[in-house]
């Protein structure tokens, strides 16, 4: 700002001319009178300087103020976002959990499976070749007759662990839409301290559309949170049914 | 029930489509087949002729709602069974799908218990309405 103090420059030289007039009368009253005056003269001129620039300053905060989006973003949805990762980060281990647990229990079934069929396999081949005795042969029937139903027992078992890695997969769905929406969140933030670095700047101009960005009507909830659950939602399968059933379903 | 029925599947998510694949080959039903938007499921709902669409609500394109209502209001599938499997627990949105016309409502995360259960009942009711 290169005119801050702006002296009125006739108001200067008319009391120059007193202070000069007075001295030389050797009037101490008018010297100290005039000189008064040129001191305060100045002193306004900074009042209305230190006026405009609290006005701006007032101004400026105002506007930062009634742009609600940004206490909403400041308030709420960071830290939902928070517990929103942090729902990620359990579902995740959750299901990592789950598969290591269902393969660590599927693999000494398969190596048992594999130690036994080699067996089988083995004796198998020397009958075929007709090496073996009546009386191995009579063996080999009652360890084959204990055998396939244990493996149609533990193939089960395995299909059953294999199915649950499969389920344990379906985190990738509900981690992807909350991921999404805090990559949303992240954006309008960087926006809002777009705005502020402006403000920052001198530059008062925020752009309009940014204002009062709350949630939108049509906008879809996604996934619950636990713990983060609101009224209007349903806690369970159960209660989905129920509702379901109350209207005729 | 009829097993080979002709089922489209729709969900953005490819795993979320191959776990319900999965599960309905699991439960004997091998006819199925996967789009991954409203938008993109429509034509081929027009086109072939399914017995039942699985499909999620909430998908970039067009949703799982706005594909309910399009095959309810277009008169060559309009009596298609449809199941909803998805994340929104809101009542309003569960009250919108039934007034919608859907057949069932299944939440996130759900089991392969949930999943048979609610096919069982959506073609029991069926086949007792004939």
């Amino acid at each position: 700002m290169g005119n801050t103090i702006e002296l009125d420059k006739d108001m200067l030289l008319e009391l120059a001319g007193k202070l000069s007039s007075s001295l030389q009368a050797d009037d101490e009253d008018g010297v100290i009178d005039a000189m008064a005056k040129i001191s305060g003269l100045h002193e306004s001129n900074l009042f209305n300087e230190l006026g405009k620039l609290t006005r701006e300053f007032h101004d400026a905060l105002n506007t930062f103020r009634y742009d609600d989006r940004i206490a909403t973003l400041a308030e709420d949805d960071i830290p939902d976002a928070k517990e929103r990762l942090s729902y990620v980060i359990e579902k995740t281990d959750n299901a990592a959990h789950k598969t290591l647990t269902a393969v660590e229990n599927t693999i000494p079934l398969c190596e048992n499976q594999c130690e036994r069929l080699n067996v089988i396999n083995d004796k198998w081949g020397r009958f075929t070749k007709r090496e073996m005795t009546p009386k191995e042969f009579r063996q080999l029937s009652r360890d084959l007759e204990v055998f396939f139903p244990d493996a149609v027992k533990e193939m089960d078992e395995i299909k059953n662990y294999v199915t649950e890695v499969l389920m344990a997969q379906d985190f990738q769905d509900l981690t992807g839409q909350i991921i999404k929406r805090v990559i949303t969140l992240v954006d309008e933030v960087e926006k809002s301290l777009v705005n502020l670095v402006k403000l920052g700047g001198g530059m008062l101009s925020v752009n309009e559309s940014e204002k009062g960005k709350g949630s939108q009507p049509g906008e879809l909830a996604g996934p619950q949170i636990p713990g983060m659950e609101t009224e209007d939602v349903v806690a369970s399968q159960d209660d989905v049914d129920e509702l379901l059933s109350s209207l005729g379903f | 029930m009829d097993k080979n029925m002709k089922i489209l599947i729709v969900d953005d998510f490819s795993t979320m489509r191959r776990i319900i694949k999965n599960l309905l080959r699991d439960l004997g039903y091998n006819n199925t087949q996967e789009s991954d938007d409203g938008a993109n499921a429509l034509p081929i709902l027009q086109k072939g002729s399914f017995d039942f669409l699985v499909t999620d609500w909430n998908m970039p394109g067009m949703t799982g709602i706005e594909l309910l209502k399009a095959v309810r209001s277009d008169p060559s599938i309009s009596s298609l069974p449809v199941l909803m499997v998805t994340a929104e627990q809101k009542k309003e949105q569960i009250v919108e799908a039934a007034q919608a016309g859907v057949n069932g409502y299944i939440v996130k995360p759900f089991t392969a218990t949930t999943l048979k259960e609610k096919i069982d009942k959506i073609f029991e009711r069926l086949e007792g309405g004939k």
